[in-house]
């Protein structure tokens, strides 16, 4: 399954490691939160970044005291229709202020490219090479957004309201 | 509409044929003993078993790009092999609306 | 009229090109059905018995002639000839094939139409008034509210995979002809004691297998903060609605099971949690969407002009006139509504030829403005008085001057088995063969306000829960069979019809019907007492005994 970060297919540098497995040494690790939350220092003081694969179906309030040392939260799809992490994303990017990674996993299609990437996704689990190859295509096939998120993008209020200014000043 | 996989667990009670949409257009088809699909009820593969219903929809069923949503339906053969759907709802695909469009 | 920027056409262009791509790679094989299906629902595409149908939006039941005529165009270039207006605001196309779709997008697009999120598990189509903005006594024109609520809706990065579908409704009139009771958010705009405008909002509304009345979240939000408080709302139900079971993912269903001060207390939690998002509806950003609304340059006119006193002396005219047309905020203007219940016709159809009739008709006397509402009927917004009996003759000729406006024959239909993969029988012809049986306008007019609502199945696509006459199609060992319901209302006063008895075959409904009307002509303290209100004083049991006593 690729991965897309940074708008390219790139080599995933972290390494899932099963609930039952033993943890390695060093290294990037991504588990699960419940193995996370038995004992977070534990995991945190290993040499090696930590992400934390944070189910959909549990509020995000118990990861948000370990945010600042977590190099990346992968927030799941079970299904692509299932759109609970995109609450999730917001609050932990807006409200919270996560600025490490922010991954999606599960069924992850190009049809939810862009809407994950405004929910303040930046990196992509992508079930098809063909979805991972057009990643940065489909990513420009809207340019006009009416909701204001944490990513950055202008509202098409904001540009109005910006346009009119200008007009009214240049008169 | 009863899933293609729920509806492998019924057995048909008659003669039964496949049916289902029309990707492209959405026209209804049914499953032809050829491997293909026909807007015309006529042609339809008509199937006496429940075996041969489950196999035939399989088949109906993985044809994913060609038709949409294939399922068993029940059929009257007639005499002189004239095959008529077996309820309202297959009458309705088949022959068109019940209805006048235009006042009346 | 909201008339499209730049922006936002070069959104639902964007849309059309996104779509195009993705039936492409359907039609490849790249994405399979199942892939498919929620791209296709959330651009309005079902597949039904016999075809796709397209449903497109009319955002607060709005229309200018030039997409009308579109309308017209759609329905013969790629299907048979004719839409269906349905109960939001929106119009359906029964017989287009998907190869075709993205190029009929593109055409609606031209003229600032678009299908998105007429289905799917999305905010809806944003439906108010059809008479909004020229209904006398409106605390303001809730389309701007209406608009401001559409963009904000629209491609959601958030809320775009919900439990389930999501309704937003708003009404600014006392009497409320948005429905907004039986919608997932009900938003009433009224003032507060400060004279600042804001909303009561109501949650939790919804018909289908387990109908619920919406309750009253918030007596007043005011209009600066109801984006964020209308997302507030949504975050709940995104992360607390049901999704392990498609009948109970409603959010009224979250509201039943939490109860409404339990949810409205998680609502103002996160409402509080969120602050300052740029949500905030400052003046000017609500000045900038009004200002993209025109209105008509209305001419100073005589309340009483003499064309209307001579034509008064046509009992026809008069027949009409005091059936469909209706009082305008302006004076010497009406609001005049277009039936789409013909006698013998199926409910909410219009023909290509209609539909341009009809434009040309918006030119000539209503400001190029053509109304859709909840009823499935269309409606022209500022009619001079004056222009009454001209409008009427040529209405006539076309077939939409049936003086039956919110009479018994005014029938709410959904599609019903004729169309509908979901449907367990018939609507239409029900609805056409109580048309018949009710033809006379005499017995109509005596008969009184009386709405039949009739739905195929359990989804209650046709409201039959808040007709005062509810009809609802069953299946029973593979035959038709309806129950009855009496005494629903779907105004400021909803409420959900009481079954009358068992379910009675498709061939007896008429004669069913007619013995409830007959019995409520005997019942009715006086003339002016209306069918809901004599069911409301006697109950259901005199009604049920005429029914059931014979049969």
């Amino acid at each position: 399954m690729p991965l897309v970060k940074q708008g390219r297919i790139t080599t995933d540098l972290f390494v899932h490691v099963a609930d039952g497995a033993e943890l390695p040494g060093d290294g990037a690790i991504l588990i699960s939160a419940a193995r996370f939350l038995e004992d977070p220092e534990a995991v945190l003081k290993r040499a090696g970044k930590t992400g934390v694969i944070w189910p959909n179906s549990r509020a995000v309030d118990d990861l948000v005291p370990h945010l600042d040392r977590l190099a990346a939260v992968a927030l799941v799809f079970p299904t692509f229709r299932d759109g609970r992490a995109y609450s999730q994303a917001r609050l932990l990017r807006e409200r919270h202020g996560y600025d490490g990674e922010l991954r999606a996993t599960g069924q992850i299609l190009r049809d939810q490219f862009v809407f994950m990437s405004r929910a303040g996704f930046d990196a992509f689990e992508v079930k098809k090479d063909a979805d991972a190859e057009a990643f940065a295509e489909t990513m420009k096939r809207y340019s006009v957004f009416y909701q204001p998120t944490g990513d950055g993008r202008i509202t098409a209020l904001n540009r109005r309201m910006q346009l009119r200014h200008s007009e009214s000043a240049g008169q | 509409m009863t899933s293609p996989l729920e509806q492998k667990k019924i057995r048909i009670t008659g003669p039964s044929v496949v049916t289902a949409n029309r990707t492209w257009d959405g026209a209804v088809v049914y499953r032809t003993a050829d491997r293909g699909w026909s807007t015309a009820l006529a042609d339809a593969a008509i199937v006496g078993t429940s075996d041969d219903a489950r196999a035939l929809l399989a088949e109906g069923v993985a044809d994913d790009v060609g038709a949409v949503g294939a399922y068993i339906a029940p059929v009257e053969v007639k005499e002189g092999g004239v095959v008529k759907p077996g309820n309202l709802r297959e009458h309705i695909r088949s022959k068109g609306l019940t209805i006048d469009l235009l006042p009346a | 009229m909201y008339a499209y920027d730049e922006l936002d056409r070069t959104l639902i262009n964007e849309r059309v090109s996104e779509f195009r791509d993705q039936v492409k790679r359907r039609l490849s094989g790249e994405l399979t059905e199942d892939e498919f299906k929620i791209l296709r629902l959330q651009n309005g595409v079902y597949l039904q018995l016999h075809a796709y149908m397209f449903r497109v939006a009319i955002p607060y039941g709005t229309l200018s002639s030039k997409q009308m005529r579109r309308f017209a165009h759609v329905a013969r270039r790629y299907d048979r000839g004719y839409g269906h207006f349905t109960t939001r605001q929106n119009i359906q196309f029964n017989w287009i094939k998907l190869a075709e779709l993205p190029d009929a997008l593109a055409e609606l697009a031209d003229v600032g139409i678009h299908a998105m999120q007429t289905s799917g598990n999305n905010m809806r189509n944003v439906t108010s008034d059809q008479w909004a903005g020229v209904a006398p006594g409106e605390v303001e024109d809730p389309r701007i509210w209406s608009e401001i609520l559409r963009q904000h809706t629209t491609l959601h990065p958030e809320f775009s995979f919900l439990p389930r579908k999501f309704k937003i409704a708003i009404t600014a009139s006392e009497h409320d002809r948005a429905a907004i009771k039986i919608h997932d958010i009900g938003l009433r705009l009224h003032k507060n004691a400060d004279g600042e405008t804001g909303f009561e909002v109501l949650v939790g509304g919804g018909l289908g297998r387990t109908p619920f009345i919406a309750k009253t979240i918030k007596a007043f939000v005011h209009g600066r903060d109801i984006l964020s408080y209308v997302e507030a709302i949504l975050r709940v139900y995104n992360q607390y609605g049901r999704r392990d079971n498609i009948y109970k993912a409603r959010i009224k269903i979250l509201v039943h099971e939490l109860g409404i001060e339990k949810f409205a207390k998680e609502v103002d939690e996160e409402w509080k949690l969120m602050g300052d998002v740029g949500l905030t509806l400052d003046h000017s950003a609500i000045e900038e969407v009004r200002s993209r609304f025109s209105y008509p340059a209305y001419e100073k006119l005589p309340h009483m002009p003499d064309e209307l006193k001579q034509a008064a002396a046509d009992p026809l005219f008069e027949r009409w006139r005091k059936n469909s047309v209706a009082p305008h905020k302006v004076q010497g203007y009406s609001i005049v509504t277009l039936s789409l219940k013909p006698v013998g016709g199926p409910p909410g159809d219009a023909t290509a030829d209609q539909m341009d009739a009809v434009a040309d008709l918006a030119d000539k006397y209503s400001f190029g403005e053509i109304r859709v509402g909840h009823e499935q009927n269309l409606a022209l917004p500022h009619v001079a008085k004056r222009d009454l009996p001209q409008l009427w003759r040529a209405l006539d000729r076309l077939g939409l001057a049936t003086p039956n406006v919110n009479l018994v024959t005014d029938i709410i239909a959904c599609p019903g088995l004729d169309y509908c993969s979901l449907a367990n029988a018939r609507s239409i012809p029900i609805a056409q063969e109580l048309t018949r049986r009710f033809a006379n306008h005499d017995t109509a007019d005596m008969i009184g306000r009386l709405h039949i609502n009739i739905s195929g199945c359990i989804n209650a696509c046709g409201h039959h829960h808040v007709g005062h006459i509810g009809i609802l199609g069953v299946e029973k060992n593979g035959e038709e069979f309806y129950q009855i319901t009496i005494g629903g209302r779907a105004d400021e006063n909803a409420q959900m019809g009481v079954l009358i008895g068992p379910a009675v075959p498709y061939a007896e409904v008429a004669d069913v019907i007619e013995d409830i009307v007959e019995a409520y002509l005997a019942l009715r303290d006086r003339p002016e007492e209306l069918f809901v209100d004599t069911v409301k004083r006697l109950g259901v049991e005199p009604f049920k005994e005429r029914v059931y006593a014979t049969r």
